[in-house]
């Protein structure tokens, strides 16, 4: 198992490379750091001296790949493909446009986010699959045929939509929380509840829906049909047989999100002024903040190699078949 | 002599790539009607009374977006008024052929629209409303100052007393709507049971009193019911909608229901074209990763990896930003804003494939694996077919259900996908009416007392049925095309 593990470890590092070869691509190549230069500053201010002031206050003004001018390993240390994209690998993600610490800013964006994902997160799996096997114990019945056009209704509707009318109904005309904000320690409660509400009731649709056609492919096996034939009741059948079998589709979709978790939900933080990683993305974008944008990508794809990690480790606890070497 | 033309066509990409995805849409047809079990599954689709209704409702959307495609620049009016009475002398000749048209893209909706269009008010004002949303300083007959809410220059306008005679207006012209509505679907239903009863060999009040009772074979009276629907509301938009603001107005003062009807063609141009232009590499990676196995395999497998690593929003945010440095860095490739706006939404499209290629490439590589090993196959192989011939043959007819599938099922999720890009700023161009620009816009209003929520309220709505329709749609195409499920 340990071995297995060391083994994906390995696995991930020329996922990460490639990563951080197309985003080098993206936004050193495409664009010369001369043209996003002369985008952030303006075209009509962009004069070459301010360019090579813009370029050498962020480290844009080395050469790409290889410098000719240095010698021994400054050669490649000091380039711009080094400074942006090997350094990285170190978790040193450099300074933002607005002169902070990129690798602070996380750790402390880390918090807010986790806080409202990780509610969300376990709200929402417990009651989709709760909605789910409600439907399916209900089967061929009109219940269950108007839950899954409930279902198709709900996530047809935009998120945005969820957001919005959540925030006017349940802030604005009830005033029963705050609309946006956010506070550290316990008072928090009061600004989570209604985001984590909204972010649930706007993902039970679609996954209800594909829980539900998980359970229903899994009650038409020989399996159910013997533990029925056992005299056990539906209820027993579904909590003891279905739900147990039908883990290894769910942890499929399930778990690879978990270490994502970390990154936030940018709409909802977004719209509720949380400031967790989310928002932090957004506002990144809006600034044009590449610096950002490129560790956030970074990060992003370490998490999800985790996720896929963390997934096949799963897959251990739940199917006593599955071992690891 | 061509000078006297008094508009220019333009074709934008997306447009062209749009008519290639219809054209493709009428030869595939052909396709299925030549071949009896795509024709059964397609017939499986007509037979679900929410598949029918479902395609009727996309079908009236997909109308709309067709008449927005067809773009053209008008003359501009000054020489309009010279090629109106051009005459053979030399000069006049030149002048016309140099004409100038305006840099003012316009489709053929906007052309319908013109009303709603050109009928722009000061500011807000609420659906139906008189006057506008917001107090004015109003100069009376007599020179003295007024704060109040000062008449629309289009809404209403053909009422002089709005208060006492809306109602009474609105509800005869419901009325009207009402009358012409039933017109047009009693000529609709005609031509279609016509249509049906050609060749039946039963008469055609009979087969007339079937479709008006569920006992065809193809669920006729979900369709005819639901274009019941569409068309008394086109109706009732046809007589209301030059005369009120049935949706209001926005901040600058444009129809809501104009900027509704212009969003659609941009969703569809998303919901449509981004499928269309991954799917060769879904398809082509997928199925060689799948069947030729080895190097092949890994070099597929590690690319849709790496991609799929990356957080979407964030790799579609990274692309969508560079991509508009270089369409900013480089306006001298458009000609018009229009082809600019044109580029960025199609460098979206692009953007939006690439990210979601992966699992439809994933999907089809495992069940190339499958059928690579079922016994067709391998007596092809044994035969000595060449793989090209193979794959073209044999692998891929059998795997362009899952594709038909993918494209229908991403629909709903990229219309919805969109709304939330241009919120995040990474979306179509600000200039471009779509869902997105629209909620975008209507959302720093909220906080406003009272409210303005018909914007939203449109866009929002529009979405909805749109999507409900691609999902319902979708479904049943997954039912009856999944063998699985059958």
């Amino acid at each position: 198992m340990f071995a297995y593990l060391i083994r994906r470890a390995m696995y991930a590092i020329p996922i990460l490379i490639g990563v951080n070869l197309l985003t080098f691509v993206l936004f050193f190549v495409v664009n010369s750091p001369d043209d996003v230069a002369r985008m952030q500053i303006g075209v009509k201010r962009a004069t070459p001296e301010a360019i090579e002031r813009w370029k050498l206050e962020r480290g844009y003004d080395k050469p790409m790949f290889i410098n000719t001018e240095a010698t021994g390993s400054a050669r490649f240390s000091e380039t711009i493909f080094f400074d942006k994209s090997l350094r990285m690998f170190a978790l040193d993600f450099g300074r933002a446009d607005d002169g902070r610490d990129i690798g602070q800013e996380i750790r402390d964006r880390m918090g807010p986010s986790l806080a409202i994902a990780l509610p969300t997160f376990i709200l929402s799996l417990g009651v989709s699959i709760s909605f789910a096997l409600l439907l399916v114990f209900f089967r061929a019945t009109y219940l269950d045929f108007w839950g899954v056009v409930l279902c198709v209704a709900m996530m047809s509707i935009s998120s945005l939509f969820y957001i919005i009318g959540g925030q006017w109904l349940v802030s604005k005309l009830w005033a029963l929380v705050p609309i946006s904000g956010y506070a550290s320690g316990l008072d928090a409660g009061r600004f989570l509840i209604l985001p984590v509400m909204i972010s649930v009731l706007a993902g039970i649709g679609s996954s209800a829906r594909w829980y539900r056609t998980i359970f229903l492919e899994e009650i038409s096996k020989d399996y159910v049909r013997t533990a029925r034939a056992k005299g056990l009741s539906e209820l027993a059948v579904l909590f003891r047989h279905v739900l147990r079998n039908a883990l290894i589709p769910i942890l499929t979709g399930v778990v690879v999100v978990i270490p994502l978790l970390f990154m936030g939900s940018l709409l909802v933080e977004s719209f509720f002024a949380i400031p967790g990683l989310g928002s932090y993305t957004i506002d990144a974008i809006n600034a044009q903040d590449f610096a950002v944008v490129r560790a956030m990508v970074f990060i992003g794809s370490v998490l999800y190699i985790i996720g896929l990690i963390l997934t096949d480790l799963s897959y251990t606890l739940v199917d006593p078949r599955v071992s690891l070497q | 002599m061509s000078a006297a033309m008094s508009f220019q066509p333009v074709l934008l990409w997306t447009d062209l790539l749009l008519f290639l995805l219809l054209g493709s849409a009428v030869l595939a047809t052909l396709h299925v009607r030549a071949n009896p079990p795509l024709r059964e599954a397609w017939r499986r689709v007509g037979k679900r009374p929410t598949g029918m209704a479902a395609a009727t409702i996309l079908l009236a959307f997909v109308a709309v977006g067709v008449l927005d495609s067809l773009h053209f620049r008008p003359l501009l009016p000054a020489f309009e008024a010279s090629s109106a009475d051009v005459t053979p002398s030399g000069a006049a000749e030149a002048a016309a052929a140099e004409a100038m048209y305006s840099t003012e893209v316009l489709s053929l909706l906007d052309h319908l629209l013109a009303p709603l269009r050109l009928h722009t008010e000061k500011t807000y004002s609420a659906p139906f409303a008189a006057q506008l949303f917001q107090r004015e300083a109003m100069e009376l007959p007599d020179g003295r100052q007024l704060r109040g809410y000062p008449r629309l220059v289009h809404g209403a306008a053909h009422l002089q007393q709005p208060e006492s005679e809306q109602a009474a207006d609105i509800a005869q012209r419901l009325a009207r709507a009402a009358g012409q509505a039933l017109l047009a679907w009693l000529v609709i239903f005609a031509v279609l049971a016509s249509l049906v009863w050609r060749g039946s060999g039963l008469r055609w009040g009979e087969i007339a009193r079937a479709m008006l009772s569920a006992r065809t074979v193809l669920a006729w009276r979900a369709a005819l019911l639901t274009l019941g629907a569409v068309v008394l509301i086109v109706a009732i938009c046809l007589e209301l909608a030059p005369l009120y603001h049935v949706f209001g107005t926005d901040k600058v003062g444009q129809d809501v229901l104009y900027l509704s009807l212009k969003s659609v063609r941009t969703a569809l141009v998303i919901g449509t074209i981004t499928t269309l232009v991954m799917m060769p590499f879904a398809v082509a990676l997928g199925i060689a990763a799948g069947y030729l196995g080895g190097w092949v395999d890994d070099a597929v497998q590690y690319l849709y990896t790496v991609l799929n690593a990356i957080p979407g929003v964030l790799l579609i945010a990274a692309a969508v930003l560079m991509m508009q440095v270089v369409i900013d860095t480089n306006p001298q490739w458009f000609d018009t804003a229009a082809e600019r706006s044109d580029a960025r939404l199609l460098a979206l499209c692009f953007i939006l494939g690439i990210t979601s290629w992966t699992g439809l490439a994933r999907l089809l590589r495992g069940e190339t694996l499958k059928l690579r090993e079922l016994d067709y196959v391998q007596a092809a192989r044994a035969f000595g077919v060449k793989t090209p011939a193979i794959l073209r043959r044999h692998i891929l007819p059998n795997v362009m259900h899952l594709v038909m599938i993918a494209l229908v099922m991403d629909f709903s999720g990229l219309v919805l996908a969109e709304a939330v890009l241009s919120y995040v700023g990474i979306g179509v161009d600000p200039t471009t009416i779509s869902f997105g620009t629209m909620i975008n816009m209507a959302r720093a209003e909220l906080a406003r007392e009272p409210m303005v929520w018909w914007s939203l309220a449109a866009a929002f709505a529009f979405m909805f049925v749109l999507v409900l329709a691609a999902n319902l749609f979708a479904d049943v195409v997954r039912d009856a095309f999944d063998p699985r499920r059958s």
